[in-house]
């Protein structure tokens, strides 16, 4: 996924380990200055926060004929930061029966993102 | 009364029960899961969020999927489990009493058992907040069930009590679900939970983090209205002139978990002051042959460390098994362990003096956070038989160490082993980590 890198400085806390380092990110002509880190992996995450935010989202889905109303679920690979809310709303509009297994696709390709909803648990019918 | 007999009785089908279950059946000895719930899992089922598993399969995984892998293992392996079974008593002789809706009253005799009961949350009346009860007030693991598992809403409107990671989790689960979240509200200075919730969960949703602050009245007679949120001082008293009111329907508890300990401590096991069992180096109680492991013997940060443990109880349960029962062998002598400065509590409670000269796996939380620390065990004449400098100590991460006691200078002539944690001496300091 492409995408150009923002015209614009940030600190970000880094969550690589718990010291949590204030880490400053900021493009200069397009090379990205980053200083604040104490380690190579915190240079990593802040650059991937800066320029493009990713992150699993896990929800639940609504349920026909299953032991429990609903199946919790999860994207198979971290999806853009700013496409959570679509994402919400697309799983919100579905329901599935039952019985679930684990792994089972649930939304494929959801919002043409090439990222797929999939089932967190097996769930029974009843 | 219908009766049964098996080698291992767990209590608890958690993550720990599960665990221990696998480790038990794999060594050809028998075990029966008691599970009050109407399904295998425990609370992990109702963690959808991810994070699990990074240690315990090298990949990261939501608390369902974490959990599925056990149970499915536990049903390929032909394990058997009571669903809602709810144990009401153990005995000192470990006869187990339990009770279910097809059986009534049974009676289950095992060689040894497993506690893997977990814990529970703290509540409004563990934390002395007085006033009405109207609807509207929850803890946060509980709101997490409704929401997650059984398809409710508590609310619309939140304020959350407590900066643990269930609260943080929570407020960015109920945001997701579309109701607002006004403020997390946290009485100490600095969050309580982990960082990187305090980043995904609360950051990247714009929540204000309220530190030094606590509820002090809520609002509403039938249902919440509001709650009022108070300064406090250095002692958690409430700073008077600094009192805002926040419009809300709901409040979610955050604000800690205690090992749920009443079967075992009826049992005649003793219980330490985290509120789970005195244990010793094996994870034993002090009746002979009952384990305990996860979060009823200790509450841990994730359940990798929460499936690791379960494995020992049940590795020390089959060598009970195998080596002990029945041969009433007497009672092998004991070191104590103590807290000292700024440690919490330490398990395991006792180290026999047989294994002095093995590696014992240690755990403790601090009481508060602390950077450039020395950790010291001592015997009774306060020589130092190991120490290890850390970077930086919290509460809300536990502490686990491997050591060998013998190697540097402990024997079965000690009696005592005090745990501190202290400020580095000034001459350590060059040193690196």
């Amino acid at each position: 996924m492409s995408k150009t890198i923002p015209e614009e400085e940030k600190t970000v806390r880094c969550i690589v380990c718990p010291t949590g380092c204030e880490i400053h990110v900021k493009n200069v002509k397009g090379e990205l200055i980053i200083d604040g880190h104490t380690c190579n992996r915190g240079e990593e995450y802040a650059k991937d926060e800066f320029i493009a935010p990713k992150r699993i989202l896990t929800s639940t889905m609504r349920v026909n004929n299953g032991l429990l109303p609903l199946i919790p679920v999860r994207t198979n690979q971290p999806v853009l930061k700013e496409q959570l809310n679509n994402i919400l709303k697309e799983i919100a509009k579905k329901i599935v029966n039952a019985p679930i297994k684990m792994g089972d696709v649930l939304i494929e390709n959801v919002l043409d993102l090439g990222v797929n909803i999939i089932a967190s648990r097996d769930l029974i019918r009843v | 009364m219908k009766e049964y007999k098996t080698d291992v009785a767990i209590i608890g089908g958690g993550s720990a029960g599960l665990a221990a279950a696998i480790i038990i059946k794999k060594s050809g000895l028998d075990a029966l899961i008691l599970e009050r719930d109407r399904e295998l899992g425990g609370i992990t089922l109702q963690c959808i969020h991810n994070g699990f598993g990074i240690h315990e399969f090298k990949e990261e995984l939501t608390g369902p999927e974490f959990v599925q892998r056990f149970i499915n293992e536990v049903k390929h392996l032909e394990i058997p489990y009571k669903l809602d079974t709810m144990v009401i008593k153990i005995e000192k002789n470990k006869t187990i009493y339990a009770v279910n809706n097809k059986e009534g009253l049974i009676k289950v005799i095992p060689k040894a058992i497993i506690l893997a009961m977990g814990c529970r949350e703290r509540t409004r009346g563990n934390i002395n907040m007085p006033g009405f009860r109207p609807a509207g007030i929850y803890t946060a693991g509980q709101a997490q069930r409704f929401v997650n598992v059984e398809g409710y809403l508590p609310g619309n409107t939140y304020v959350i009590l407590g900066s643990g990671d269930i609260g943080m989790i929570m407020a960015r689960r109920l945001i997701w679900e579309g109701c607002k979240v006004k403020a997390v509200v946290e009485i100490q200075p600095t969050v309580s939970g982990l960082l990187r919730n305090e980043v995904q969960c609360l950051e990247d949703y714009d929540i204000p983090l309220i530190t030094s602050y606590t509820v002090t009245k809520i609002h509403g007679r039938h249902r919440v209205k509001g709650v009022t949120i108070s300064k406090v001082d250095r002692q958690f008293d409430r700073i008077i002139g600094t009192d805002r009111f926040i419009e809300c329907d709901t409040l979610l508890l955050s604000v800690g978990l205690i090992p749920e300990n009443e079967l075992s401590h009826n049992a005649g096991a003793e219980l330490s002051s985290n509120g789970g069992p005195i244990i010793d180096n094996n994870l034993e109680t002090e009746i002979e042959g009952m384990f305990a492991c996860g979060n009823v013997l200790q509450v841990h940060d994730l359940v990798d460390l929460v499936v690791a443990e379960a494995k020992r109880a049940g590795i020390n349960a089959i060598e009970y098994i195998k080596n002990r029962y029945g041969k009433n062998l007497k009672k092998k002598d004991k070191i104590k362990c103590l807290t000292g400065e700024n440690v919490n509590y330490i398990k395991p409670d006792l180290i026999n003096k047989s294994d002095i000269s093995k590696e014992i796996i240690f755990s403790f939380r601090v009481q508060r956070p602390e950077r450039r620390i020395l950790i010291q065990f001592k015997d009774e004449n306060n020589n130092i038989v190991f120490k290890r400098k850390k970077r930086y100590v919290i509460p809300s991460e536990m502490i686990e160490l491997n050591i060998n006691l013998g190697e540097s200078g402990a024997s079965d002539e000690t009696k005592t082993i005090k745990v501190e944690v202290i400020p580095q001496p000034e001459v350590l300091i060059d040193n690196n980590d």
